[in-house]
């Protein structure tokens, strides 16, 4: 089967998404589609999956001019997507959550969990998935899942398999893994896209390579042919530094001591389990982790937003534990948040609110009662400029920039003052190429400036780029406390997969 | 989807802008401008409907198939409205009149949307207001000076301690909103006929809930008194419902509070994560609410009736919360509709003595309106709007929230 889309264009108010896009997507192969966030990429697989409908071009299977109206029709035609966002019933088995809508029935429409059964482990099999039928959703780890989306497509008889950014969520032991069965899914004949934005995945699994820039597509690259750097300007437009350019960390005194830290849900269940861990004056702490390891609830802990249940916090002496988010503040503590969009700005305020969000209260821009707007907006100036913030004027909502411009409006904000402690969520989740330089080099500025930095970050290439230190998290505890260069991704990843512990000092 | 494209890509301009492009140019201003274009489309569509009504509450020269004179029925009707509002001393005092307490218990409604929060108690807050305006206006015997300022304080101050209680509850226990101040109204109007007949209150001779009358130095001035026609009832409480809605302004954009408040509303994650405390600012809405739904209760019993019953304040408070859906909570747009509505009350009257269509009809056209700007997607495809971002509904917190 070859699928092919030609000129296919996309508009939306104020920008044009896809504009004349050409690819063609053939079977036994793989197709990497790489670009920036922003790119268009998943406009355009939207498009072939039936979820929008482009305003020019056409889709072409084997030559015949076809008309998606729905994903309906996508799935019809043999196409089958893997969401970045897996789309299954958390309480329902594998079983039932691949057959589900396309259910094997008996009389009366009964539902065969019988035949359900033997068809999944029939294809498990086959392709080397190792999914246990019976299995629930809801239990599996996050790896896992992923096959049994892999599965549902398959189920559908897809000749044609579209992963949106796969790897995201997944440890380096598990993209391993997972390469391993798009290889088997190539073998069986199958095509297969693979958007993403990590460069070195597309050249290791590729066997094409379409680079899209701002809606077009600007090339192709043979991944035998080029490498990272000339890809990654290929994708940007420009010559670009992937590797983080700085000194030694020169370590000072200990700035953020957490003793016994324990976190815990409503329900009871640990989150954070009695976690011991420092970080001292002029140097990155990194905390890699497959997310949901209790990443984002330390964070919140140290910042004010969560409850503590046991064990302390402390800034330079001062305790922190059981503090408001104020109170954090306003001990010099900056907080990147690990979701702008949620609670790092709020959208619908301008560039100028924005920039004050978590400073109002300041006396350079209030006086208790009245705001003084003057200085927030000759601030904000001040700082668009200064943080190189892409923006029409302060005066527009934050929430209608883009993601890189978005995040710098935070940085900007959070890391302008003087500073004691750094906190920094995924700070580059979503951003493009040229503004993950800039945002990792203001995060270096902040160390060398004598601030102690803790970066928190799934990425662990991004990890493993800022840290001097590294540390890891698994469920909930700290496994390992690795100098940066005294240790290797492949370390890292084993220790993020729970693979390997370091015995407690 | 990760990739909402932002870049601007080059070659923006396409062929066809040539010809179709005003048209698309304009439907594209549409979305943008949506704070004022939806309210209008809505009211228009409104008037449009209203059409039908008349004609079928014209049941005899439908029935002749007399379509001129239905059409000249509609004709009157709709040029009677603007006429009976504005058309003069005496339709533009029944305007005001009509405004006034509109505005500032849509006022009571606005500040808690803007805070992400509904407010259905203007009612319960208005009643509780006016007994305390009510007290000062019959126990005092002026002078006019101190009485008429403190006759409003207590109207503002008994709205906002009515207020609280939604506001602790939500605050400290979690209770919905919705669910506390439609109930505050049920115990409001329990007690304000319980109020109305204790003897501090009753009124001498009479054992029906109607309180005393108040002093005529505890009376709010009237707007129009210089001219010497005692029937332009207007009185000073549309100037208090002008600041307050200037108040509201201020206290939005100008200061700390106002700051919270906004970002509360527009996204609570963030305001907890600058550092507001979502609890201190949910009572705060609450009793600003209850501050200018309490002045709207003062205004109405000390200004426009002299006197409190147990049903003063009418369905206001409910109106109220169409009057902040229609001026999409901000001060302005807030005054503008009060003024809608206020005007399509006094016009009601002259359209029905004029042509004996019901004044039911402005209550039809009401619904409609609200109706039709709760339904921002039902009004693009009305209109043929067709950019692909929807038109932003009315902001305020869901029920789950």
């Amino acid at each position: 089967m070859e699928l092919e889309l030609r000129g296919i264009t996309k508009r939306f108010p104020g920008v044009v998404a896809n504009d004349d896009v050409n690819l063609t997507i053939r079977s036994g192969e793989v197709l990497a589609l790489v670009g920036e966030n922003g790119a268009g990429k998943s406009t355009l697989m939207n498009i072939l999956y039936g979820l929008y409908h482009a305003d020019e071009g056409q889709i072409y299977v084997d030559g015949e001019p076809v008309t998606f109206e729905s994903p309906g029709d996508a799935i019809a035609a043999g196409i089958g997507m893997v969401h970045q966002h897996f789309m299954l019933v958390p309480v329902f088995t594998v079983a039932e959550n691949v057959v589900l809508g396309v259910e094997p029935t008996g009389p009366l429409g009964r539902l065969d969990r019988a035949k359900a059964h033997d068809q999944v482990e029939e294809i498990s099999a086959q392709y080397g998935l190792h999914l246990d039928p019976e299995a629930l959703i809801e239990q599996l780890p996050v790896g896992i899942q992923q096959r049994v989306e892999i599965l549902k497509v398959l189920f559908r008889d897809a000749k044609i398999v579209v992963f949106d950014e796969p790897t995201a969520v997944l440890t380096p032991q598990e993209i391993e893994e997972f390469f391993k069965i798009v290889e088997s899914l190539k073998a069986s004949g199958r095509g297969i896209v693979f958007i993403t934005h990590k460069l070195t995945e597309a050249l290791r699994i590729a066997d094409r390579i379409s680079v899209l820039r701002r809606g077009q597509t600007v090339g192709e690259a043979d991944p035998a042919e080029i490498d990272e750097v000339a890809l990654a300007e290929m994708m940007v437009g420009r010559p670009v530094q992937l590797v983080v350019d700085k000194e030694p960390a020169q370590p000072r005194d200990a700035t953020l001591q957490v003793r016994d830290l324990h976190v815990v849900d409503p329900t009871g269940r640990t989150l954070v389990d009695h976690v011991d861990f420092t970080v001292h004056a002029g140097e990155i702490v990194g905390v890699a982790g497959v997310q949901g390891n209790g990443q984002t609830e330390l964070v919140e802990a140290l910042t004010g937003l969560r409850e503590i249940l046991g064990g302390s916090v402390q800034v330079d002496g001062v305790d922190l534990t059981d503090s408001s988010p104020r109170e954090v503040h306003q001990a010099a503590v900056a907080h990147i948040p690990e979701d702008r969009q949620r609670s790092g700005l709020v959208g619908a305020f301008t560039v100028a609110e924005n920039m004050v969000l978590t400073r109002y209260h300041d006396d350079q821009f209030s006086d208790g009662i009245r705001m003084d707007w003057d200085t927030a907006r000759s601030t904000a100036t001040t700082l668009v400029e200064q943080y190189d913030v892409r923006t029409p004027s302060i005066a527009t909502p934050a929430g209608t920039l883009s993601g890189g411009n978005q995040q710098k409006v935070i940085v900007a904000r959070e890391l302008s003052r003087d500073l004691r402690l750094v906190i920094a969520s995924q700070p580059t989740r979503g951003v493009d190429v040229g503004s993950i330089e800039y945002i990792h080099a203001q995060v270096v500025l902040a160390r060398d400036a004598g601030a102690a930095v803790l970066v928190v970050s799934t990425e662990l290439d991004e990890v493993m780029a800022l840290a001097d230190r590294v540390l890891v998290m698994y469920r909930g505890r700290i496994v390992a406390d690795l100098a940066r260069d005294e240790t290797t991704h492949n370390e890292v990843g084993l220790y993020m997969a729970g693979a390997k512990q370091q015995e407690p000092a | 989807m990760t990739d909402t494209a932002t870049a601007p890509a080059p070659g923006d301009a396409t062929p066809d802008d040539a010809s179709g492009g005003l048209v698309r140019r304009l439907l594209a201003r549409i979305d943008t401008t949506n704070a004022v274009v939806l309210p209008l489309l809505a009211f228009i569509s409104a008037l449009v409907i209203g059409t039908v009504v008349i004609a079928l509450s014209d049941i005899d020269k439908l029935k002749e198939g007399d379509i001129g004179g239905i059409l000249t029925t509609i004709k009157d009707a709709y040029l009677a409205l603007p006429k009976g509002a504005f058309d003069g001393w005496r339709p533009l005092n029944e305007t005001i009149v009509a405004t006034t307490p509109l505005l500032l218990a849509g006022l009571a409604v606005a500040i808690t949307f803007k805070a992400g929060l509904f407010n259905i108690g203007g009612t319960g807050q208005m009643l509780m207001g006016g007994m305390g305006a009510v007290w000062v206006g019959f126990t005092m015997n002026g002078p006019g000076i101190l009485q008429v300022p403190l006759g409003i304080l207590a109207g503002m101050v008994c709205g906002m301690l009515w207020g609280i209680v939604p506001g602790l509850l939500k605050a400290r226990a979690g209770v919905h909103e919705v669910i506390s101040t439609i109930m505050m109204n049920f115990i409001a109007a329990s007690l304000v006929l319980y109020i109305l007949k204790t003897d501090a209150f009753v009124r001498e001779g009479r054992n029906d809930p109607i309180s005393k009358l108040v002093t005529p130095e505890g009376r709010l001035p009237r707007l129009f008194g210089y001219l010497d026609r005692p029937e332009l009832r207007a009185h000073i409480g549309f100037l208090i419902a002008i600041a307050a809605a200037l108040f509201f302004w201020w206290l939005l954009e100008r200061t700390t509070i106002g700051f919270e408040i906004r970002a509360q509303g527009a996204n609570s994650s963030a305001a907890r994560y600058a550092g507001m405390r979502p609890g201190l600012l949910i009572m705060t809405s609450f009793v600003i609410a209850g501050g200018f739904a309490g002045l709207a209760g003062a205004s109405e019993v000390l200004g426009t009736q002299g006197r409190a019953t147990q049903g003063f304040a009418g369905d206001i408070g409910f109106d109220a919360i169409a009057v902040a859906l229609l001026g999409r909570s901000s001060p302005s747009g807030t005054a503008l509709a009060a003024l809608l509505f206020g005007a399509l009350q006094a016009g009601g009257q002259k359209m029905q003595v004029d042509t004996g269509v019901p004044v039911d009809l402005v209550l039809i056209l009401r619904a409609l309106i609200v109706l039709f700007i709760a339904a921002p997607l039902l009004m693009k495809a009305i209109w043929r709007i067709k950019a692909e971002g929807a038109i932003a509904g009315p902001s305020f917190g869901g029920w789950g929230s």
